[in-house]
């Protein structure tokens, strides 16, 4: 089967990059700096997926991301930090608490549409990122301190598995109900769908998998603050899925691990950095209306004579 | 007669603010039947199917269906229930393949859990292997298999009102609402669809409410007729009766000039 083919050709390459950077690391040619911005580039690529499924794929336009990052951050440090728990089950437990709050934020606001759902996704996230200046128990303002644990194989796994579930997710009839929401929500009612169900799975998705992205970054550096996850946070990863092409997973990784280079080469110029990454952003967008892949995916490309752009 | 009664609408209507709409209307179909709902522009006859499919919600009347009160219902509940249509406007998934079109339709018919599909359990497969082989058949009733891989909005404009009904069967429907299907044909590809029509309802046993503008089509194909006219229906018959009723042909060519 030709889904069985892409998943395990998915896995080798998976394999391929993982034992390659592992060599380099072993062998001392990538230092810590390095190392930590393939770490960051693993956590961002989990936020674009997670997003994608939000936005790209059902078609909702959620901009408080940052906030579900937050709460798997948190959550995840007070597991290691407070009750002494494995990281492991730090993410998990991050993971979870963030997806429900994901299935309580999104079930009443998932009836809005458009600009009015941005809206009130923004306002959830920044209500997360309050909450969390003002509890004593895990800072407040001055942030939290977190041991460093996150490790290349954590990052680098999660992402696999990340990948993985939303990639299945999306090829299958339940990933078709959403993207049928996507085009067209009357229509997709009318053909049985249960698109409030639908919306709200997409959504919990996502916060589930940006919640593992936040535990993996709280215990990257020493450090959690609540200025990290706010709106311009939101707007990082929302510019991940959009230049990568909404609709398409592989865009969002691209665009991500694209964008993740840009700005760590940038920051040897931090004068002009944040001039040149919006100048890049421009030109891509003028060139590339749709984003770097449009709706095509990165496999689609490989089948020739076949038409690609339907499966996501 | 009222043993294989399908769908029966008792004073149905609906009010948008002040203006009503739609008022008192009453219709049945039975099992089997082909029923046309006629009447000039802006008659409320869009605004009767969105109330029959649960788009709209009648502030007055009742619907039932198959024994079922729809009152209430949302339009996904009342497609499980077996009311499948198509739109006046083409409302296709448009960037979506003609295949995964009618394979969102048919969703319903397939049981693989969503945990099964995340972690490619058996189920999965075998329920995707189902679902793949159903939307062909379909596909293929309507002459349109050879464009599975096609994204339906690269479709001619007559092959996508075909895959709007294509797509309306797949959700297994006993009453099927279309909405104006000719809508835009010239007289041959009319034609086709209104032969293409017939066989369906006859190889899945539907019955079929019909929205057309085309007269001669309409009194063609169509055992009894419903005319609305400014949201109230005035005249049901066969369509000779229709034919010879001064009210209809008032409502679509204005009152006689009485000097």
């Amino acid at each position: 089967m030709k889904k069985s083919k892409a998943f395990w050709g998915f896995l080798v390459l998976a394999l391929v990059i993982y034992a390659v950077v592992q060599g380099m690391i072993s062998g001392g040619m990538l230092d810590l700096y390095y190392q930590n911005i393939l770490i960051q580039m693993c956590i961002n690529v989990m936020l674009a997926v997670s997003l994608h499924i939000v936005i790209g794929i059902t078609g909702q336009f959620s901009i408080g991301h940052a906030g579900f990052m937050a709460v798997g951050a948190y959550v995840s440090a007070i597991v290691t930090m407070k009750l002494g728990l494995p990281l492991i089950v730090a993410i998990l437990l991050g993971a979870v608490i963030s997806a429900l709050a994901g299935l309580l934020v999104g079930i009443p606001t998932l009836r809005l549409k458009g600009d009015y759902l941005a809206i009130a996704t923004l306002g959830f996230a920044e209500i997360i990122r309050i909450i969390f200046l003002n509890v004593d128990y895990v800072g407040g303002a001055a942030g939290m301190v977190v041991m460093n644990m996150t490790t290349w194989t954590y990052a680098f796994v999660a992402v696999v598995i990340t990948i993985l579930v939303i990639a299945n997710f999306t090829n299958s009839r339940h990933g078709r109900g959403c993207i049928s929401i996507r085009e067209d929500e009357i229509a997709s009612d009318a053909m049985g769908i249960n698109t409030t169900y639908y919306k709200v799975i997409a959504f919990t998705i996502g916060a589930f998998f940006a919640g593992v992205a936040g535990a993996i970054y709280s215990h990257n550096f020493f450090i959690i603050q609540p200025t990290t996850f706010n709106f311009l946070k939101s707007f990082d990863i929302l510019i991940y899925v959009v230049l990568g092409g909404l609709g398409s997973l592989s865009g969002s990784v691209i665009a991500a691990i694209f964008l993740t280079v840009v700005s760590a080469y940038l920051s040897n110029f931090p004068e002009t950095r944040m001039i040149i990454y919006s100048l890049v952003l421009i030109i891509v967008m003028l060139y590339r209306p749709t984003g770097l892949m449009g709706t095509k995916e990165i496999t689609s490309l490989f089948k020739f004579g076949k038409k690609g752009g339907s499966k996501v | 007669m009222t043993s294989n009664l399908l769908i029966k609408a008792e004073n149905v209507g609906i009010q948008f603010g002040g203006l009503k709409a739609v008022q008192n209307v009453n219709l049945y179909l039975n099992s089997g039947e082909l029923i046309g709902l006629i009447g000039p522009n802006g008659a409320g006859k869009t605004t009767t199917f969105n109330m029959l499919t649960g788009v709209y919600q009648p502030t007055e009347g009742t619907i039932t269906f198959d024994g079922k009160k729809l009152n209430g219902l949302k339009p996904f509940q009342v497609t499980k229930l077996g009311i499948s249509r198509t739109f006046q406007n083409i409302r296709l998934f448009k960037d979506l393949s003609v295949l995964d079109n009618v394979k969102v339709a048919n969703h319903n018919l397939a049981k693989h859990s969503l945990f099964a599909s995340i972690f490619r359990l058996p189920s999965h497969f075998a329920g995707e292997a189902k679902m793949e082989k159903e939307s062909i058949e379909f596909l293929k009733i309507f002459g349109l298999d050879i464009y599975k891989d096609e994204l339906a909005k690269n479709l001619p404009y007559g092959m996508q009102r075909r895959l709007e009904i294509a797509r309306a069967l797949a959700a297994n429907p006993k009453l099927l609402l279309l909405d104006e299907p000719a809508a835009g044909m010239n007289p041959q590809e009319t034609r086709e669809l209104m032969e293409l029509i017939a066989f369906i309802r006859k190889e899945f046993g539907l019955t079929i409410l019909l929205i057309e503008h085309d007269m001669h089509l309409v009194m063609g194909i169509c055992e009894r007729i419903y005319v609305l006219d400014h949201g109230q229906l005035i005249a049901d018959g066969t369509p000779e009766e229709i034919r010879n009723n001064p009210k209809v042909i008032e409502a679509y060519l204005g009152e006689e000039v009485i000097d």
